[in-house]
């Protein structure tokens, strides 16, 4: 079985219609899954249930062959002990400084010591180039910055997979290209990753495989350069028509 | 009358009447912040236990909204006076004092049960969804992130409330208790001029209030500076 292997996977918001529909998808250890599809179509879903934000109706996920149960308190700890994820919006916990976003977690939940976690947070904040901010509060930084700090919390929890959620969407055009390089870095050192977002040129240079989601249900999947060139379903063909017009 | 008045000032200041005085601004000091004290702490916990994300279960949550609603609209004097004759059904022997002190504590808890709810609610739902998501118990959501972003929002009204339950300490005077409105009540019957009495306690509930109102907006500086949501 694959290391994440998602089945089935339905979820609905209090009683309305379906957001996701019978999801399924195999992801391998160091895999880049790109998740495309128009607004709507389910793909942040699947990133907010994996990590039980959202509860699933039916459908199962298979961490590394454990099966999680989201109704579970202690399985769904331990499943986000292994997932980290990195919102649209950053999220940063407005009241604590860059470093102390980075190493919040790993002290407090992990029980890590806090002179060891501090000085990887921040080895990671230099590492995504923000070693001069390490002492800025979330207000004091552009969105990119906020970003890129977002990356190394996410980082600092040392996932097994790490989940971005439209992670350039809230940024100004300009500061996009400084987030996807640390990504990329990221790809290179073979961290596994489902990344959910409207950079085609960028999915299609980093994801080993993607998925088109439409309407709540996985439409098509394939590696990137078979997707974008020769879509099969009808479509993805108008998706793909209709983004790289642009 | 300014004549009067101060002819009859230094037998007013006099050490027994300064005595009673003292006493009465004790109790009153002794009403207002253990009884905003004390509700304020159950408010915040009925806060928390009304939250749906924290410990929100549904019998839990409808009570504490039941409560917080009923006991928001009903007059101090009312509530007061419940208090007052729950004491006596119950065959529960209790001073006046206790009994105002309980009103206190039971109106300071719905008030502030509805501001700190106001207050959880003004950090945005994207911070409770990133320390879920790290795998923060709720405990550790709300005291490193949700507290500490709501103070910004919680504490100014809370102080506002704070110097009000300071003045309506007084209305415990109509069953009773030994505080500044009912000291000024006696001191008056017992021939000083009215405006003597109530200038003074009025002077003494300007120097409880103004601190108070003062701690607050310290403790806003302290707390908010850090917490621009």
């Amino acid at each position: 079985m694959a290391f994440l292997s998602i089945h089935g996977l339905t979820v609905s918001y209090g009683g309305k219609a379906d957001v996701l529909r019978d999801v399924s998808l195999e992801v391998e250890r160091g895999e880049v899954i790109g998740l495309i599809g128009p607004s709507g179509s389910g793909k942040s879903t699947i990133l907010r249930t994996l990590v039980g934000l959202l509860k699933p109706r039916a459908g199962t996920v298979t961490l590394d062959g454990t099966k999680v149960d989201y109704g579970s308190r202690g399985s769904l700890r331990a499943a986000r002990d292994r997932f980290a994820i990195v919102f649209q919006q950053y999220n940063l916990f407005q009241n604590m400084t860059a470093l102390r976003n980075v190493a919040i977690a790993p002290t407090l939940v992990k029980k890590r010591g806090r002179a060891t976690v501090e000085e990887e947070a921040r080895a990671l904040l230099a590492r995504v180039g923000l070693a001069e901010k390490v002492n800025a509060y979330p207000d004091e930084l552009s969105g990119g910055q906020q970003q890129r700090v977002a990356i190394a919390r996410a980082l600092a929890l040392k996932p097994d997979i790490l989940l971005l959620d439209e992670i350039t969407a809230a940024l100004d055009p300009e500061l996009v290209g400084e987030v996807l390089d640390t990504i990329r870095a990221l790809q290179k050192d073979g961290m596994t990753m489902l990344i959910v977002s409207h950079e085609m040129a960028f999915i299609r240079e980093v994801a080993s495989r993607v998925a088109f989601l439409d309407q709540g249900s996985v439409v098509e999947t394939g590696p990137p350069a078979e997707m974008f060139d020769r879509p099969n379903s009808p479509r993805l063909k108008e998706f793909t028509s209709r983004i790289l017009r642009h | 009358m300014w004549d009067q008045i101060l002819e009859d000032a230094p037998r007013f200041f006099g050490p027994w009447n300064l005595l009673f005085l003292g006493e009465a601004l004790v109790n009153t000091l002794l009403l207002s912040y253990i009884g905003a004290a004390l509700g304020f702490m159950i408010g915040f916990g009925l806060a928390i236990g009304r939250h749906p994300r924290l410990y929100g279960i549904l019998p839990v949550r409808l009570a504490a909204t039941a409560y917080v609603e009923v006991f928001r609209r009903i007059p101090f004097l009312v509530k007061l006076m419940c208090v007052f004759f729950a004491f006596q059904l119950s065959g529960t022997q209790a001073t006046l004092f206790t009994v105002a002190l309980v009103t206190v504590v039971l109106s300071a808890a719905a008030f502030a049960a509805e501001i700190a709810r106001a207050g959880i609610e003004a950090v945005p739902a994207p911070q409770w969804d990133a320390a879920e998501a790290m795998n923060f118990s709720r405990w550790r959501v709300l005291t490193r992130v949700v507290a500490p972003q709501s103070w910004r929002v919680v504490l100014p009204p809370l102080f506002g409330y704070a110097v009000g339950f300071i003045k309506s300490t007084s209305i415990a005077s109509q069953i009773g208790v030994m505080e500044l409105t009912y000291a000024a009540k006696i001191l008056n019957t017992r021939g000083f001029s009215a405006l003597l009495c109530f200038g003074t306690i009025l002077v003494l509930y300007f120097l409880i209030c103004w601190p108070t109102k003062r701690i607050g907006e310290r403790l806003e500086a302290r707390l908010g500076r850090r917490a621009k949501a």
